[in-house]
């Protein structure tokens, strides 16, 4: 036998048991037409859960952009000032921003597909309740208990069919959705810790070295483009001479004693 | 007949397709045996592809057991073979 042959006998037989569990069947009606509701109500907010989770992550792939968008200026800037090390350093960063930024848009699109299946899922289950009703209130109305079974049996097991189906859609998305969130944890804590030159960062969370560094340089070239404007502003004839001893500072300050150690090993506590 | 899709709803598949699909849908199961999982989804997704492709989607306001209940395409064996578990499609 097939695969869905077995599956929908599988089904069917689930759904029998519980017409059996009312005497009335009719009683049965009124207990999946609850179920149902419930149902509606946990996917409505399973699809919220989804859509909140997709958000999340899109501001997350908008910050690694940005990230890797001022890497790369900042890279471009270092080549400029003739930093190649720093340059290097950045496309490294930027090389790491964009693979995470990969790696989010492959689960973006996962996690869009979710919700749009659980969507789906969610609309066409709000369709077969308001048919359910309906049909549910026919049968009681028209229907001997008796008589009524036949047609209950079939609303029922196509019901919960659908109900299953849906289940199963929210229990998917969930489960993604929970993937998603741990791993959202985990590029936040990425952007946080400055590795990916996070440009939302705060000012003491750590972070923008590169740039430090290359505004420091363009310090440094506006200090010798002043000292050079000061420089030929002197008066002709008068040269260095007025200081003197300028010249002899001994560089030897690697051999300055070393500090004294931040950690002295305690030795006194064995026990 | 009706076939559900999971995930994706039910189809109306005139009677006539139904020595085909179930060809097919024995395939499905025998891949499924073999524990392979590229066998598997390739015979699932070509049974899948023809029940798209004879059947029509069923009205919103159908209500019915399907005579074919078939994972998505995106289903691994392993999620196929927890849809026949005590916990599978339907909880009593």
């Amino acid at each position: 036998m097939g695969m869905g042959k077995r599956l929908s006998l599988i089904v069917k037989s689930k759904a029998n048991k519980l017409l059996d569990k009312h005497e009335d069947p009719r009683e049965t009606l009124d207990y999946s037409y609850e179920k149902q509701l419930q149902l509606l109500t946990q996917v409505r907010r399973g699809v919220a859960d989804v859509a909140t989770s997709r958000k999340r992550l899109e501001i997350q792939m908008q910050q690694l952009q940005a990230s890797s968008d001022k890497l790369q200026s900042q890279a471009q800037q270092a080549v400029t000032a003739g930093r190649d090390d720093l340059a290097r350093e950045a496309l490294t960063r930027r090389a790491a921003a964009n693979t995470q930024l990969a790696d989010l848009q492959t689960q973006h699109a996962d996690l869009q597909a979710q919700e749009e299946k659980l969507t789906q899922a969610s609309q066409r289950l709000q369709a077969k309740v308001d048919a359910f009703r309906t049909r549910k209130e026919t049968i009681k109305a028209t229907y001997t208990a008796a008589e009524a079974e036949t047609k209950i049996g079939e609303a029922v097991s196509g019901i919960s069919e659908e109900m299953g189906d849906v289940g199963l859609a929210m229990q998917r998305a969930q489960d993604k959705t929970q993937q998603m969130q741990a791993r959202a944890g985990a590029v936040d804590e990425l952007l946080a810790s400055g590795a990916l030159d996070d440009v939302t960062a705060g000012p003491g969370s750590g972070g923008d070295d590169i740039q430090r560094e290359l505004d420091a340089l363009s310090a440094g070239t506006d200090v010798d483009a002043e000292l050079a404007k000061l420089k030929g502003a002197l008066p002709a004839g008068s040269g260095p001479a007025a200081i003197a001893g300028g010249e002899s500072a001994p560089a030897d300050e690697a051999a300055a004693p070393a500090e004294p150690q931040a950690v002295q090993p305690e030795s006194g506590e064995q026990s | 007949m009706i076939a559900r899709i999971l995930g994706e709803g039910q189809y109306d598949v005139p009677d006539s397709a139904l020595d085909e699909l179930e060809t097919l849908d024995v395939a499905v199961q025998a891949a499924s045996d073999g524990g392979d999982q590229a066998d598997f989804t390739r015979a699932l997704t070509a049974l899948l592809d023809r029940v798209r492709a004879l059947g029509t989607p069923a009205a919103d306001d159908y209500i019915g057991a399907s005579d074919l209940v078939l994972p998505g395409a995106d289903f691994t064996l392993a999620q196929a073979a927890d849809l026949f578990t005590e916990e599978g499609l339907i909880h009593g």
